[in-house]
This record gives C-alpha cells, structure tokens and sequence, in this order.
C-alpha cells in the first residue's frame, strides 16, 4: 500500500514532517549541491536579525556525549539579504515549506523582521525565536516568562498575515504556561525546544571550551526531554507543535508524532550527518509498514 | 560532498603520539580535508588529506583527545564512515616557477600532495619543516623523495636548524616566488609577516558540520566573515586578519 507521509501544518501540505531545524542547515541552498532538497517536507532557515551579525568568537563548538554545544550567536546577512537574495534563490531549488525564523533584540526588531518575511512570497512559516541562549540582552530572556513571550507574539502576530510559530527554550521551569500564553496572544503554532544552556571545559587549559563561555547544548542526549515537553505542550494547547531535539532517526520521529508533534524537526544530527534529513524521510515509509501505519497524519498526538 | 565507507588498510605510529593511516575506498578524493566519523563520539574529526592515490588515502594525525585516541587503537580492516570532498585547498597554478613550502607539526601531512602538484607541473619546490624535537619528526622521507630541497628545523635543535621555521629559512634563504604554509596558527602568523611577496596559510579551527552550513568556524577576514570549512580552510595571505 502507498504511505501517506504529508501532514498538514496550518492549512500548509507538508510534503513529510522532516523539517532542518534553524541553525543545522544554514539557508539550504549551503546543501543544494549535495542532495535533492524537495525530499524534505520543510525547511527552517538560519536565524536572522534586522542587522547582519558576525555572531560570537570561535571556539564555537565543543563536543559532548551524545551531543554538541554550539555558540554560533546568530551570525546571519541580516533580513533584507534574506528576503531579496536566499529565499528567492533557494525557491529555484526547493518547492516544500519554507520556515523564516527570526530572532530580535527588541519588540520593534521582531516586528520590523518579521513583516518582511510575511511580505516575502517564497515564505511560508514564520518562525520567532525567543529562546536562543546564545546572544545577551536578547533571544532567550523574551522566552523565559510568560508575559514576556506573550508580548513578542502579539507585536508579531499585529504585522503577520501567515502562521507564525514561536520556537521556545527548554531552559524554564514551566514550558506550558509559556506555551499557553504564546497561544492566548495569538501564535498559530509553536516550535520546541531550543538547546539547553550548557558548558565544558578544557581542563588542560583551565578555560571553558566555548569562547563565549556557556552555549546551547544539543543532540541524541536531549530527546526524552523535548519529547516530553512536546507531549505536555501538545496536551495543553490546541495550536499544532513542530517538536525538535535530539532526533536522530524516523523511529524518533514517530515518537515526536505520537506525543504530539504535527512536524518534527532534525538539528544537531545534521552537524554530524549532513545526510541525516533525506536519510530520515527515505526511512520513514519502511518504519510506516514495519508498524503497519498508512497515514503518518493518523499518529499525532495518539499517545 | 560525499559520505562513504573507507577500510582501514593501515594505521601505524610514526613519531610521538602520530599516527599514519591509509584508508581505503572507492570514489574521488578531491577536497582539502575529510571529517571522519569515530565510534561513540558525536561530531566527526576533521582531517587534512596528506595523500591520495585512486583508492587509497592517507591521513597523519596526533592523538590529542579522546576521540584520537580511539581512532589509534582501530585495527585494520575496521571500517569508518568519512565525508570527502571537503574545504578549498591550496592552489599550485598561483605559483609561478618556484614554491617554497612551510609546514609545522601537524600541519606538514597536507603540504605533501601540494608538493606533488607543484612537481607535476614543474615547478622548483623547496620544503622547510618545523618540529619540537627529533622524535616528532614525521614525513621527512617522503619530503625528501620529491622536492628539491628539503630544510628541517627543530626547536631543541636535535636535528636541523635550531630554533622555528622562520630560524631555517634565514639560514638557508631559499628562493621563491609564492609560499604556502600550514601550523600552528602562531606559527602561519609569523611567516605571513616574515615573508615577502605572496602565498597562503591552511587555517585551523574547531568545526562543527565541516560542510559549510552549521556557522560554526567563522573567521573574520579582510573580505568579511568567512568559514573555514567551506571558504578555505586555505586563504591568501592578504585576506587574513591576524
């Protein structure tokens, strides 16, 4: 029997949940050359501001047991170069569902952004970023209270024709409560989790890893923790979850499904396998009859 | 890019704490460097390509964490999962006759295909080849077996000219008309401002994708931000910030 892997994301067909999350898979066109990108349901870009930003100093990686640390800090070309120059580049290669994810430094920052990508027509998603823990005075202090998340989502949601997403941080004591309120102000979906504030350190050199001291940690490690915040989320809201950390595979993928998520995104394995999404979504038809599914939509939310 | 399994044919000590390996597989190697996926550990290693010959690759590298270690203690016919076709190399046309070649350490392996290249259109090539000491010598044979000149220097002075690098080419003050090097970054550095006229320096810096699209590698250059895994990791002289 021919499997019906599409989902349905706000009304968009999503060709297969396997979405690159923001950050893993820069604007895709970085990939173009080394595999078909319309095998992948969606794709979410790198992180952008107002301004283009070199982001934080190297070391920016460090290795971890089953993950990775990065503090990258939103190096980007700024919203204008992606709107004018990566989007309409990467629509002569990509047809599935492009995800803007924005990041800001202020409210007015966020809006400003984000009514750009909503004007950019190969945009389908836009996806706020409140939780990167990456950049000061930004990023993640907008996603860590409630009323705060709330503040950005409606400022956003005021300027935004299209669905618009909040992607929210791990680093919380209560990521429901954020969640609610980012679906009271007015969010359409959201996206979690981010990575997990971590650290190392070199103990030859007595100094951390990461130039910029602490980074976001993320990876295979960090699965049963976002899926078990995508399966709280899921439950408490009614707007759809596009879950993400520490997929590795089309088994966890079903997993993110059947906790709750509608899409799911890959991230930290496409750092060690830049294959890891394509690779996924040919897995994901001989998982289906391996478990005798016909219709991937069928399985959100089921457990 | 390509991801593909590689048979190890060969992995034996060298010099202190190195390692050769010869990897074999099918398929072209044609980038800079390859990132090799080690057993239990999350990221891959990168790796700069000392040779390759249709099938077999050769690789040198230092055990200096965990990951090294495990890689050493591999036996032969074990298989690794390695990405090929990565980085911008080194470009032996901008050379016009003769090439001088300044390696230091670990950056010595990749400067042995140059070489090589830079022979097959023949071009003059002299090598000079910095080590701490005697024991951590690597490669110097093979040098040797195809370049014109060959100068070792060793910091401890147990072979060659005592002291760096920049200590043998004053000795011996070969002629050139365009240099590459590839070290310690202090090292690059240093002979990018010794030298005159132009050449081009393999950068090294922690990487996470090695592809070009995780940001992770960044590097501020004259020209703007630039990835090391992808850009280079050879510039030109003039483009880097030191």
């Amino acid at each position: 029997m021919v499997k019906d892997l599409s989902v349905d994301l706000c009304g968009i067909r999503l060709k297969n949940p396997v979405v690159p999350a923001s950050g893993t898979f820069g604007f895709g066109l970085e990939l173009a050359g080394d595999m078909d990108l319309n095998v992948l349901g969606g794709i979410s870009l790198k992180g952008t501001t107002r301004e283009a930003r070199y982001g934080n100093p190297t070391p920016r990686i460090a290795e971890c047991e089953g993950g990775m640390i990065n503090s990258v800090g939103l190096q980007n070309p700024g919203i204008d170069v992606l709107v004018n120059e990566k989007v309409p580049a990467l629509r002569k290669v990509y047809d599935g569902c492009v995800v803007a994810n924005i990041s800001g430094f202020s409210l007015d920052e966020y809006k400003e952004c984000c009514a750009k990508a909503d004007a950019c027509d190969g945009i389908d998603i836009i996806e706020v970023n409140v939780s990167c823990p990456n950049v000061h005075n930004g990023g993640m202090a907008f996603g860590t209270s409630a009323a705060s998340a709330a503040e950005v989502t409606a400022a956003v949601k005021a300027v935004c024709r299209k669905p618009v997403f909040l992607k929210l941080s791990p680093n919380v004591t209560d990521i429901v409560s954020i969640a609610r309120a980012c679906e009271d102000a007015g969010a359409d979906g959201l996206t979690l989790v981010n990575t997990f504030l971590g650290m190392r350190i070199d103990i030859a050199r007595r100094k951390p890893v990461i130039a910029n001291k602490m980074g976001g940690f993320s990876g295979r490690a960090v699965f049963p923790i976002a899926l078990r915040m995508v399966y709280q989320v899921a439950h408490a809201c009614r707007i759809p979850v596009m879950g993400c950390g520490g997929v590795a595979s089309a088994r966890d993928v079903v997993e993110m499904m059947m906790a709750g998520a509608t899409a799911v995104q890959v991230g930290a394995e496409n750092i060690r396998n830049p294959f890891a999404c394509p690779e996924i979504a040919a897995e994901l038809p001989i998982l289906m009859d391996e478990l005798g599914i016909n219709t991937l939509q069928e399985i959100i939310g089921t457990v | 890019m390509n991801k593909s399994l590689y048979t190890i044919a060969e992995n034996s000590l060298i010099a202190t704490k190195t390692y050769q390996m010869v990897l074999e597989g099918d398929g072209v190697v044609d980038g800079e460097f390859v990132d090799i996926g080690i057993p239990g550990y999350f990221l891959r290693r990168p790796l700069s390509v000392c040779d390759w010959e249709e099938g077999r690759l050769t690789l040198v590298y230092k055990v200096v964490g965990e990951g090294t270690k495990v890689l050493s203690e591999m036996p032969v016919g074990s298989e690794l999962e390695v990405l090929t076709g990565l980085g911008r190399g080194f470009d032996p046309a901008a050379c016009r006759e003769q090439a001088l070649l300044v390696g230091g350490g670990l950056g010595v392996p990749p400067l042995l295909l140059l070489a090589k290249r830079l022979k097959a259109q023949g071009k003059r090539v002299t090598a000079v080849l910095g080590f701490n000491k005697a024991d951590e010598i690597i490669l110097a044979d093979e040098f040797r077996a195809v370049c014109d000149e060959v100068l070792i220097s060793t910091v401890d002075g147990s072979v060659g000219v005592k002291g760096f690098v920049t200590d043998a080419i004053a000795a011996g003050r070969p002629a050139f008309d365009y240099f590459y090097t590839c070290g310690p970054m202090v090292m690059m550095k240093v002979v990018c401002q010794a030298l005159d006229g132009p050449g081009e320096a393999s950068l090294e810096e922690r990487m996470g994708c090695g592809a070009g699209f995780c940001y992770g590698c960044s590097i501020q250059t004259k020209n703007g931000p630039r990835r090391v895994c992808k850009d280079g990791p050879v510039f030109k002289k003039e483009e880097l910030i030191w």
